[in-house]
């Protein structure tokens, strides 16, 4: 199902006029509206006038997420605060988050978006949707939420956690759709198995997954426990939370992104060059009607490949495929973005923690796992257990403060991280995805 | 009157053990008394060796993270209800046993208990003015 066929729909000339159109305005925007892009624009020369195709887009400098950090909070706003009527917020690296904004057309925006996500996915009026992303700052709960409404299907807006008592309300409420990470949905599967409770005898009849990375396997493994059709769906809040892009039902390869408000590119992460259809490299999206929060050439960090052949599903919208890594260090944990030097700063506070520690994640069941090893010293040293174990808790307490994510400490003996060229390496990465 | 108590901390992991006695053995450190208290992640090794200086060099050149920790050797009658009257002049004082552990010889007829109290000088003026004899730290190294 198409929800707005006059834009999914387009053919790529005309897709293309649309986004010239709005390319050129935006630009024109943000140049009179938000200093940190003047101050880009003057430094390499560049007036709004001199974009005249969406070739010169090449010619606009990159975004970055410090670019984001830097103007904490609301410094890359392009319209005064009494116009933003909702504010998102996402980690970030050093306990200080991504802060974005929207107008009330952005609401609207982004409510239309999900309702064609939703419909890529076959959803319609009379169904009931299980929406188990995180509401809150996280922009995965709210998101969805108004998306649905917008649709004019049913929404429990159920958020993340209790995991029985979202079993009692998948038997009693009969919801048709499932919204949450696919690890969660997996998660769900082995609570219910021990509840003696079968996903077969369930109405669910499709889930729609993301906010972290999972591979084809994981799909057929949902598929089959749930007994569900699963879809990956991509977004992130810098650009403006799900709905960038989704898998469609009909064919299960790649994502749609919906290119009348969202541009892609993608470019080869070390030489910055924009790469052609097919290849991989990372991701980079240009918000094309983003009137609070609009950001040019994004770089996402995410590995994907941009696809333009035509979908059997009818949408001449560009798919990406699934995201394959990231560009730089940052972990997705359970949704939660981590960068290892968040977890340096925590451990830095602790008076007495230098900060030689190694995080390893891992995949136990199907929940993500965070163990960090931190290295005793002298300082830290106590030759009574009941002191070092409250010191792990005060670690594991603050990660969870700072970072919003559960890790397991453990205290290991000094030296026993292995270091390459002093360096000790950081990130162990077991998860098979 | 005080003991100078040194620990060791462990991974949880075969062989960490034996390689702290093995540097110390080849260090000519020969160990009097020890103790070792662990969790499921790791352990700490408390020990009381006869030349204390040489031991911590050796360990910490080894990689080892070691502590320095003050304790009481005190002999207790080697008879039932031995410990219990030492315990029991510290309970009504509301003093605190952190840890303790015995050591293997014997001093004579008595045996001779390593403890850590939460108030250490206090312990050792109630124990001195109960009569308990408490050795010095020399007496202990030569056990």
């Amino acid at each position: 199902m198409i929800f707005n066929e006059d834009f999914e729909t387009l053919p790529r000339e005309a897709l293309e006029a649309i986004q010239l159109r709005r390319l050129q305005a935006l630009v024109e925007r943000v140049y009179n509206l938000v200093p940190f892009y003047r101050r880009k624009y003057d430094e390499v020369g560049l007036k709004p006038g001199d974009v005249k195709s969406l070739k010169d887009l090449q010619r606009l400098p990159f975004t970055v997420k410090q670019d984001l950090r830097d103007n904490y909070p609301f410094g890359m706003f392009a319209v005064p605060m009494e116009q933003v009527v909702r504010i998102h917020a996402s980690s970030g690296t050093t306990g200080k988050p991504t802060v974005v904004g929207y107008t009330q057309r952005d609401i609207k925006t982004w409510a239309e978006l999900i309702a064609r996500t939703l419909s890529a996915a076959g959803v319609q009026r009379g169904d009931i949707v299980h929406n188990a992303y995180g509401y809150g700052l996280f922009t995965g709960g709210l998101g969805f939420h108004y998306g649905i409404e917008h649709l004019g299907a049913s929404v429990i807006p159920v958020s993340g956690g209790n995991t029985k008592r979202q079993i009692m309300l998948l038997q009693d409420f009969g919801p048709t759709v499932i919204t949450c990470t696919p690890s969660f949905s997996l998660h769900l599967y082995d609570v219910a198995k021990d509840m003696g409770v079968d996903f077969r005898a369930l109405k669910l009849k499709v889930g729609i997954c993301g906010a972290e990375p999972w591979s084809e396997a994981m799909r057929q493994e949902i598929e089959k426990k749930l007994n569900i059709d699963a879809l990956d769906v991509y977004g992130l809040s810098e650009i403006m939370g799900p709905g960038v892009s989704i898998e469609c039902l009909e064919a299960k390869n790649g994502l749609h992104i919906f290119e009348d408000h969202f541009l892609p590119e993608i470019i080869d992460p070390n030489t910055l060059e924009p790469l052609p259809y097919g290849e991989t490299g990372e991701l980079v999206i240009t918000t094309l009607t983003k009137e609070a929060f609009p950001v040019i050439r994004y770089r996402t960090r995410d590995i994907s490949t941009l696809h333009p052949e035509p979908c059997k599903c009818g949408r001449t919208l560009v798919r990406m495929g699934r995201i394959q890594g990231r560009s730089d260090d940052m972990l997705i944990i359970r949704g939660v973005n981590v960068f290892p030097s968040q977890i340096e700063a925590v451990l830095m506070e602790i008076q007495g923690v230098e900060p030689h520690y190694q995080i390893v994640v891992d995949r136990a069941g199907q929940m993500d796992t965070l163990e960090v090893k931190v290295e005793v010293d002298e300082a830290t040293f106590s030759d009574e257990v009941r002191q070092l174990q409250v010191l792990e808790k005060k670690i594991e307490h603050n990660i969870k403060d700072y970072l919003g994510v559960s890790a397991k400490v453990r205290l290991v003996e000094p030296r026993s991280i292995p270091r390459s060229e002093g360096k000790a390496q950081r990130v162990i990465d077991k998860r098979q995805i | 009157m005080k003991v100078e108590q040194i620990s060791v901390f462990l991974e949880n992991k075969a062989g960490r053990l034996a390689e702290v006695t093995k540097v110390l053995g080849e260090a000519g450190v020969n160990i009097r008394a020890l103790s070792l208290a662990d969790t499921t992640d790791f352990g700490i090794l408390r020990l009381i060796v006869d030349h204390y200086d040489k031991a911590r060099e050796v360990l910490k050149q080894h990689g080892f993270t070691v502590g320095k920790t003050e304790v009481v050797a005190i002999e207790v009658p080697d008879r039932p209800g031995g410990l219990a009257w030492v315990l029991q002049i510290l309970s009504e004082s509301n003093i605190n046993v952190e840890y303790m552990y015995a050591f293997v010889q014997h001093s004579g007829k008595n045996a001779v208990i390593i403890f850590r109290f939460d108030n250490l000088e206090r312990a050792i003026e109630l124990l001195h003015q109960q009569g308990v004899r408490i050795y010095r730290g020399e007496e202990v190294y030569r056990l």
